[in-house]
């Protein structure tokens, strides 16, 4: 069967099961728009191109499958990149294709040319460019394989005008071999004699914590993490990119750990003796000051990166795999060692009792340490204040959102306080309910990323929870949302300020506010909102939260935006100084006073 | 310059099997800048296979773990192989191209100290001398520091290359 370039593209991407794209058209990908009318594949057309990159990844979080993107060549492939290196910091597995001028004016400075494989080099897994349309399936196949193994991450597939309209003769690789990726072997079993010694520290261990993190979601590993859990009867810290790896609501969860972490989960790795790292790479938000982080503790670090292995942190024990592969083997040794599944252990501090006779069974008591714990937990939860007639707090309008929502909402943020306060007031009970922006810290992700998860889980209520400055980044998509009836709903933490870089002058900077005030009425988001086809809601108090987000809940034909005006002098606690040490942390001012000493 | 006093030497020699395809050299130099790993000399040929290129990088193992650089540049999807060489381990040639400034009078002194190197004089014009050694990059070193005395106007090094040691025993 020949095929042109252009329809070998769109056959290769429905082969390759993709059932929705974001993108917009331009000069250089035209041909390839040509087929997608009578394609199976819905596309969904953007405002922007970072919309499009930013869809796919809210695709991706909510399903883990790779998201998909098409933009023309130049700026249409340059609006792309912050999406791409944002995926490409979070693991997130996406397929970018670009539009490229003809092979033939390559290099010549051609209208719309931009060398996007070189531009987005260091920030994809890996990019191809293609230069004979026989190419174009077997690329395909091996950009959704490169994105979806191993470590996922970001591809770029970018794909001259001529070779899009050359002919090629239909085929499809039929196997892995078949993809020319002779250097591409992830690694996903981890090796048996480390996962031994893994199993003898942690029957040793007197203070451990499970440090978890975006990996085991990646994996799909949440189960078996709950069964280590409750085996050993380890608390369980969830960083920014696994909050919902393990339920909030589990006696063994702490939390989450990090610079705006709360005190028991960042003071618990800070006293351990050890850390089992599982999918989580000792990020500078998490560790504080390297060479003060968690000093006694020794480390197991399963990764499926072996880069990521003693890249910060020297383990005592490194594994590289998949982390449920890895963590399943560690069940497997550790039953072994006696200490198997237990049902009366299971949400116990206790864990499984050893077997009689076995070394599990004279594994060192933990009581003290869970004792520590919750002594750390009663003295310093997550605080704020509220007084009354005062201003809308943001954690009230995160709590209320949270008691009124299902706990299967798919909660997306962006970045800034708002994040913060979503990942630390929403109680997460389960795995991809929570969609964010971490590593590359992208404002303007929140609106775009929530109308790609919508559609990825189009049955689930979809809250973006965002900051006034983030929301002005990338709300025209909101026009999308309406013209392609996704229903997302936002709630702005509007304080009128970029709130973070305020909380940073004002605490390091000795308030001297510098290009941080926005102004809460302009834009007017309810009409901005009306505008672009959504409800818009304004809540100014906090009688006004409830009965506007039930509203908002209520409304399932069209996008919602609700403006709640809060404190803009409210700062994240707890937060670890950047560069400090965790032991540093800074608790609410009212906690400070009594703070427990160690 | 290949050891930092009498401690471990600084470098290292990673011979790296890549895909022979457009940018990947740019791939390897952008991860060694991004990174910040520091390279000492980077030499690149075909091999026997024609889908495949050897780089042999000099690493420079006093900006970044060799274990870390290792894992970062196997993660490039168009790196095949990566072998460890030690510097005790290896052995490394290296080939340098210099002319030299030389009138008439001091030529023959030139010529001896090629001849002492077993290098080779490989052009010759009225007051300038093109001379070539391949040798251990330290003697290429010393080599380099003697000719200066002379003048050198123009100097060109490959950067090394490296095979394994041949142990006594017979091979497989």
């Amino acid at each position: 069967m020949k095929l042109t370039g252009a329809q070998a593209l769109i056959k290769s991407l429905e082969t390759q099961g993709v059932d929705v794209m974001f993108g917009l058209p331009g000069g250089a990908i035209l041909p390839v728009y040509d087929p997608i009318l009578g394609s199976s594949i819905r596309h969904i057309l953007v405002r922007h191109e970072q919309g499009a990159g930013h869809m796919a990844e809210g695709y991706a979080m909510v399903t883990g499958r790779a998201g998909v993107a098409m933009v023309t060549s130049g700026p249409g492939a340059t609006n792309v990149v912050t999406p791409l290196s944002n995926a490409y910091m979070d693991s997130t597995p996406l397929v970018v294709i670009s539009g490229q001028v003809a092979t033939s004016a390559i290099g010549s400075d051609a209208f719309q040319e931009c060398d996007i494989t070189g531009v987005t080099m260091g920030i994809t897994k890996h990019n191809w460019l293609v230069t004979r349309a026989e190419d174009i399936p077997r690329t395909v196949a091996a950009a959704f394989h490169v994105a979806t193994t191993g470590r996922p991450g970001p591809v770029l597939i970018d794909l001259p005008k001529d070779v899009s309209n050359a002919e090629m003769e239909w085929y499809w690789p039929a196997t892995e071999a078949d993809l020319d990726l002779p250097g591409y072997h992830p690694r996903l079993d981890g090796d048996p004699a480390a996962i031994a010694r893994a199993a003898q520290l942690i029957l040793a261990a007197e203070r451990p914590v499970l440090y978890v993190g975006g990996g085991v979601l990646k994996a799909g590993a949440t189960d078996a993490l709950l069964e280590l859990a409750e085996r050993t009867g380890f608390p369980v810290v969830t960083t920014l990119m696994a909050r919902g790896a393990f339920p909030d609501s589990h006696p063994l969860c702490l939390g989450m750990p990090g610079m705006h972490g709360n005190y028991t989960a960042v003071t618990a790795m800070q006293r351990a003796d050890l850390l089992v790292a599982l999918g989580a790479r000792f990020d500078d938000r998490v560790t504080g000051k390297v060479s003060a982080f968690a000093p006694a503790a020794k480390v197991i670090h399963v990764d499926v990166d072996p880069a990521e292995i003693g890249k910060v942190r020297a383990p005592e024990v490194g594994i590289v795999g998949d982390c449920r592969r890895v963590i399943e083997a560690l069940l497997e040794a550790l039953e072994a060692a006696g200490l198997g599944h237990d049902d009366a252990a299971v949400r116990t501090e206790r864990g499984a009792r050893g077997r009689p006779g076995t070394q599990a069974a004279s594994r060192p008591a933990r009581d003290g340490w869970w004792a520590q714990l919750r002594a750390w937990q009663a003295a310093y939860p997550l605080h704020y204040e509220e007084e009354a007639g005062g201003p809308l707090k943001p954690q009230r309008v995160v709590e209320t959102l949270r008691a009124l929502s299902s706990p299967d909402t798919v909660v997306v943020a962006g970045v800034g306080q708002h994040q913060m306060w979503a990942s630390q007031y929403w109680r997460f009970e389960q795995p991809r309910t929570w969609v964010n922006s971490g590593g590359a810290g992208t404002m303007g992700f929140a609106v775009p990323a929530a109308i790609g998860a919508k559609v990825g889980r189009p049955d689930r209520t979809v809250w973006a929870i965002d900051g006034d400055g983030c929301f002005q980044m990338t709300a025209q998509e909101l026009a999308t949302a309406s013209a392609e009836r996704i229903p997302v709903k936002v709630a702005i933490l509007n304080n009128a300020y970029l709130g973070m870089v305020r909380q940073w002058q004002e605490m390091f900077y000795a308030e001297r506010y510098s290009e941080v005030y926005l102004s809460p009425d302009l834009p007017d988001y309810v009409k901005w909102a009306e505008a672009m086809g959504c409800v818009g809601i304004r809540a100014e108090t906090p009688e006004e939260v409830a009965p506007a987000i039930e509203k908002a809940n209520a409304i399932d034909d069209r996008p919602v935006v609700v403006d709640f005006r809060t404190d803009a002098f409210e700062k994240v606690f707890p937060m670890v100084p950047a560069g400090g040490s965790n032991d540093d942390i800074v608790v609410h001012p009212s906690q400070a006073q009594g703070r427990v000493v160690q | 310059m290949s050891s930092a006093g009498d401690g471990e030497p600084r470098h290292h020699i990673l011979s790296v099997l890549v895909e022979n395809k457009a940018g990947v050299l740019a791939r390897v130099a952008g991860l060694f800048s991004r990174r910040g790993f520091n390279i000492f000399s980077l030499a690149v040929a075909p091999t026997d296979d024609e889908r495949f290129s050897r780089l042999t990088i000099v690493v420079d193992v006093e900006s970044a773990p060799l274990e870390q650089v290792v894992q970062q540049l196997d993660k490039l999807v168009n790196v095949v192989a990566i072998s460890q060489l030690a510097p005790e381990a290896a052995v490394e040639r290296e080939l340098l191209l210099a002319t030299v400034a030389v009138d008439a009078p001091r030529r023959g002194e030139v010529i001896e100290l090629v001849g002492v190197f077993r290098g080779e004089v490989v052009n010759v014009g009225l007051d300038r001398l093109t001379v070539m050694l391949a040798d251990d990059p330290d003697t290429v070193d010393d080599f380099e520091r003697l000719l200066g005395a002379y003048g050198i106007v123009e100097l060109q090094r490959t950067g090394r290359v490296a095979l394994p040691k041949l142990g006594r025993s017979k091979a497989d």
